[in-house]
């Protein structure tokens, strides 16, 4: 099992959802989060003064799925997250060791 | 020694004192007895004479009583006109407690907020004790409401052979020969302009001022202040008959308050702004400004909605008559102004600035109505325009100035909107007025012109006017704030500053179930 963190722009997470629905993922984690890389926020204007945005609004999504799913998931997020701009976002891939539902007490790939 | 005291005895001699009073009727607190037949004379060019009246007793008794009920309708009309515009100017408050809430910071809301509130309260309540007596008290009546003869008590000092109005002496608690329905109504109408003075410099001594402090503040602008200013202006002080006096047009004139309301808020804001210092963080240690965006800028464009829509109160009850037509011009001139002080701000911020900045704009927005307040009644449309356009200008250099070179912090542009657009506004009648109304006002006969109509002494009387304001307004509140914050500090400490002044000012946060995140600079 590999758990996905998807960092993307808060206006494409329902095409992100859309599509990765169509493919066949049946839950996701979303929290808002703030972060910068390497353009360090950026500059903004009021009232003729500008002033330094360091955390720039982003979404995070955290998906667990089967490990040959890794790839198909990664290569959907990055076509339906990416702009070609500046600030698209970052993709993390991770190894989970286990996965329990709660209310059956199922573990293991049946409770993803 | 000697030599000084013979220069204390003339110049004792020079000035003498009095009491200046005219002969007052019964207060009428029911409002039954006020406005009759003596009110129609002169209403319409060809309305009954006082001669036509006397012979109509006899004649036609009638009529006679009829006129009666005609003159007590006319001045029905004015009244009711009067309080329906006094209740528009009330909400305006409304319109300030949302314009400053949403230019500051979400954590500072609910201080802000009760600061807008708690003035009307107290400054009420100070007016009524003895605001309203100092600036009306002297007053002599109020000829559009028929009545306010029990107002006739002005000090007066005597030099140079002329009368010096200082202040009222008539109308404390509105008890005894005060309790009238014409004086009641005067009271409401002037007390929340009054209002509109005292709640200016809360937006800028936003975000740092200690409530208590802000107490004794909002006590003394509305029962000393503001009062001794609005006597000279529009109590029958020595302001309005610089031109019975001295020949300086129809003396200085101030049609709704460009000087009076907003001047004096603005004055009394700087020297706030001044001895309390900008917000922490404010400015970088090189001396440049640092950005505070405000929270929740909808609200204070609804805020500056608002306030527009107040004005119409503001500007054409200032008429204080249903029955002067002038309303119309007067209403109209000032939405002009308005929209053209919206219009000139957006450009210099489009063309200086690279984007239209809102925040900006609605401060450009206030400045033309601040502007045309005291010209509203005597210029015509286009000369409206021309001064809300410039007064959208003069808004935004204003405000970079007074941030950048005077280092004042400013969080709402109050010092900008009212201080230097209400100076513009009472000079730019001295310019405009195009004699086509305001014939015998303050004693002087003939209509008001200005500089560009060729009456050169009106612009004079304007000039006086601004510069009593700035000399006398800001000396006795840097005074007043120097001493208050020795007793009382001003500023909250720094800790508060930092969390937010809700919960240790005014026992409420203003959004509980939101977290307040740390704001990049304090």
């Amino acid at each position: 099992m590999k758990k996905i963190e998807a960092i993307i722009k808060p206006f494409k997470l329902d095409e992100v959802k859309e599509s990765l629905g169509q493919l066949g993922i049946t839950g996701m984690t979303v929290s808002e989060i703030k972060g910068f890389g390497r353009q360090k926020g950026h500059r903004e204007i009021y009232r003729g003064a500008e002033y330094q945005v360091d955390f720039v609004p982003k979404i995070k999504l955290d998906i667990v799925v089967s490990a040959d799913m890794v790839e198909k998931v990664i290569t959907t997020i990055v076509e339906s997250a990416g702009t070609g701009q500046i600030g698209d976002g970052k993709i993390f891939v991770s190894s989970v060791e286990n996965a329990i539902r709660i209310r059956t007490g199922e573990s293991g790939k049946e409770a993803i | 020694m000697k030599k000084f005291l013979s220069l204390f005895v003339s110049v004792c001699l020079l000035i003498s004192i009095s009491v200046i009073g005219a002969a007052a009727a019964d207060p009428d607190p029911a409002g039954i007895r006020t406005g009759g037949a003596a009110d129609v004379i002169g209403a319409t060019p060809n309305a009954p004479t006082a001669d036509d009246l006397k012979t109509m007793g006899t004649s036609e008794p009638l009529a006679a009583k009829l006129a009666d009920v005609v003159g007590h309708n006319r001045i029905a009309i004015n009244m009711v006109w009067t309080l329906v515009c006094g209740f528009l100017v009330m909400f305006m408050q409304a319109g300030f407690a949302l314009a400053e809430t949403g230019f500051t910071r979400a954590k500072n809301a609910g201080h802000t907020m009760g600061m807008n509130f708690m003035v009307y309260a107290i400054g009420m309540l100070g007016y009524w004790i003895c605001g309203f007596a100092i600036q009306m008290g002297g007053v002599g009546g109020v000829a559009t409401l028929g009545g306010a003869t029990g107002l006739n008590s002005e000090f007066v000092v005597h030099l140079f052979g002329k009368d010096f109005g200082l202040f009222g002496m008539k109308g404390f608690f509105l008890s005894g020969s005060s309790y009238d329905a014409v004086i009641f109504t005067v009271f409401l109408f002037q007390m929340v302009f009054m209002d509109t003075t005292a709640t200016i410099p809360t937006g800028t001594l936003a975000e740092r001022w200690t409530f208590k402090s802000f107490l004794v503040y909002a006590f003394f602008i509305s029962m000393f202040t503001y009062p001794l200013y609005a006597n000279w202006v529009w109590g029958g002080g020595w302001l309005s008959q610089l031109g019975k006096n001295f020949g300086l047009g129809h003396g200085m004139l101030d049609f709704a308050g460009s000087s009076v309301v907003h001047m004096t808020g603005g004055v009394a804001a700087l020297a706030g702004g001044i001895i309390i210092g900008p917000r922490l963080g404010k400015y970088k240690k090189d001396g440049t400004p640092n950005a505070m965006p405000g929270h929740h800028i909808p609200m204070a464009l609804a805020g500056v909605f608002i306030l527009a829509f107040g004005w119409f109160g503001f500007n054409a009850g200032s008429s204080l008559a249903g029955g002067d037509m002038r309303i119309g011009v007067v209403a109209v001139n000032t939405m002009l102004a308005s929209a053209a002080g919206a219009v000139s701000s957006m450009i210099y911020m489009w063309v200086y600035y690279e984007k239209p900045d809102i925040s900006m704009i609605a401060n450009g927005f206030l400045a033309g109505l601040v502007a045309i307040t005291a010209p509203c009644a005597f210029v015509n449309s286009v000369s409206a325009v021309i001064i809300g356009l410039i007064a959208g200008v003069i808004l935004c250099m204003s405000v970079f100035f007074v941030e950048r070179k005077l280092k004042i912090d400013d969080p709402v542009g109050a010092i900008s909107v009212h201080g230097v657009n209400g100076a513009w506004g009472v000079l730019a009648l001295g310019l405009f007025a195009d004699g086509t109304y305001g014939d015998g006002l303050n004693g002087v006969s003939n209509t008001v012109k200005g500089l560009f109509y060729g009456d050169f002494s009106q612009f004079a009387a304007q000039i006086v006017g601004v510069a009593t304001n700035v000399v006398f307004v800001f000396s006795i509140m840097y005074v007043f704030f120097k001493v208050l914050n020795k007793v009382i500090p001003l500023r909250v400490s720094e800790e508060i500053e930092k969390d937010g002044l809700d919960q240790a000012e005014v026992a409420v946060s203003a959004y509980p179930e939101f977290p307040i995140t740390p704001s990049i600079y304090s």
